[in-house]
């Protein structure tokens, strides 16, 4: 489904940064997705190989992050853990709930290696 | 997004800014950064750009998705029907195949441009940018995008449009908002179309429907309307009329309006041309 276009977005992002940082490889790729950001972790993981290859983010580790659902009540105040499909208030019920977290779809954090490394890498 | 500086940090990802800022370095020579960044960012900018268009030409854009078969063209058909004279309507159709739906909707006198899709399973921004140069903005009121029918993919895709309205017919079940939360909570308004196959379809409950969409935590309103019949629908044209002034009440005001639920925050970052592959049908 739309899973490889939302990883093609993200290899391109990966250029990007590639790009900016000088960077040779990356070698870990952060990513953050609630569970009401409509994209499916398993999906996201089997499009990578096939977005990335023959990029510099091509074997990264992929992390993929699950984020709690997390929603405050407009009416009494309390902060509860929700679920995708029943997002009100946990404590009294009520539906003017606001979510907290939940619908993230964030590239979180990479980990790269740059042409000139400040202190000799025993990794190559 | 966090009003202070912008940032896409949240509750739920905060954890991950490291104590010594957004840059750390390991023992091996490799570093870390942290970016927050929204995956769609590249999307999410290009339909920023066009929500400037639509507010620059004074356009209320409005983005329609359900599922396929919803009565979504049959909906706009009844609609341009009966405001022809009041409101300038164009129409933006997304298929993966086909020229139909613009066809219908030329044939009621009124513009439409014809995506297709090829295989992609909604409409993008870019997609909406390239469809949106072939229309006289400057002669529309409310620009109308048909999205691919899908109840997943096009929740996910701001086109840079003002207003999400999710359909549900009552050929389909009363707890889809439940089954798709994520499309229905996208929804500044949710339509229950067909209704006048409710005296047959006994097992839909509009009731049932409501509150399930409740559960998400939805406060839009919910109308019901039977589009082929030309039944019920003056509380949809009135809801309609009502956005067309709000939508030019805010111009006045120099302000925009996001869709209902879209990850903020995600305007301000970088941008290459690459893109899916889609085209316009060319008539013959």
């Amino acid at each position: 489904m739309h899973e490889l276009s939302v990883c093609q977005a993200l290899v391109r992002q990966l250029d990007d940064i590639v790009q900016r940082e000088r960077a040779v490889r990356i070698t870990q790729v952060v990513v953050c997705i609630g569970p009401l950001s409509g994209v499916e972790a398993q999906l996201l993981r089997q499009a990578y190989p096939v977005a990335s290859a023959g990029t510099a983010a091509a074997n990264a580790e992929l992390v993929l992050e699950t984020l709690p659902i997390r929603v405050a009540c407009e009416s009494c105040g309390a902060e509860s853990e929700a679920t995708v499909n029943r997002l009100i208030c946990g404590v009294c019920g009520d539906y003017h709930t606001r979510l907290l977290s939940g619908d993230e779809l964030l590239l979180a954090q990479v980990e790269l290696e740059r042409d000139e490394l400040p202190i000799a890498s025993s990794r190559h | 997004m966090c009003d202070t500086c912008g940032c896409n940090i949240t509750p739920g990802n905060a954890h991950l800014v490291r104590n010594d800022g957004p840059l750390a370095r390991s023992a091996d020579g490799r570093e870390a950064i942290t970016l927050l960044k929204g995956l769609l960012s590249e999307n999410d900018r290009q339909a920023t750009h066009n929500r400037e268009h639509f507010d620059r030409h004074g356009v209320l854009a409005i983005n329609l998705m359900s599922s396929p078969g919803s009565g979504k063209t049959a909906l706009l058909e009844a609609t341009i029907e009966a405001l022809a004279s009041e409101l300038r309507i164009a129409v933006i159709e997304g298929d993966l195949e086909t020229e139909n739906d613009a066809e219908r909707i030329r044939a009621k006198g009124v513009p439409a441009v014809q995506i297709a899709t090829g295989t992609a399973c909604h409409l993008d921004a870019h997609m909406v940018h390239d469809a949106l140069h072939r229309l006289d903005l400057d002669n529309i009121d409310i620009l109308f995008i048909e999205n691919v029918g899908n109840l997943v993919c096009p929740a996910s895709f701001d086109l840079g449009h003002h207003r999400n309205i999710t359909l549900l017919s009552v050929t389909e079940g009363d707890d889809k908002p439940a089954k798709y939360p994520v499309m229905f909570r996208a929804a500044d308004l949710m339509l229950i179309s067909k209704a006048d196959l409710l005296t047959v379809l006994d097992d839909f409950d509009p009731v049932a429907a409501e509150r399930h969409l409740r559960n998400l935590a939805s406060r839009a309103p919910v109308i019901t309307v039977a589009a082929r019949k030309q039944r019920n629908i003056d509380a949809w044209l009135d809801w309609l009329r009502a956005e067309v002034a709000a939508q030019r009440a805010r111009l006045m005001r120099q302000e925009t309006l996001r869709p209902a639920i879209q990850p903020e925050g995600q305007a301000l970052h970088t941008h290459t041309n690459t893109r899916q592959p889609h085209r316009f049908v060319q008539l013959p």
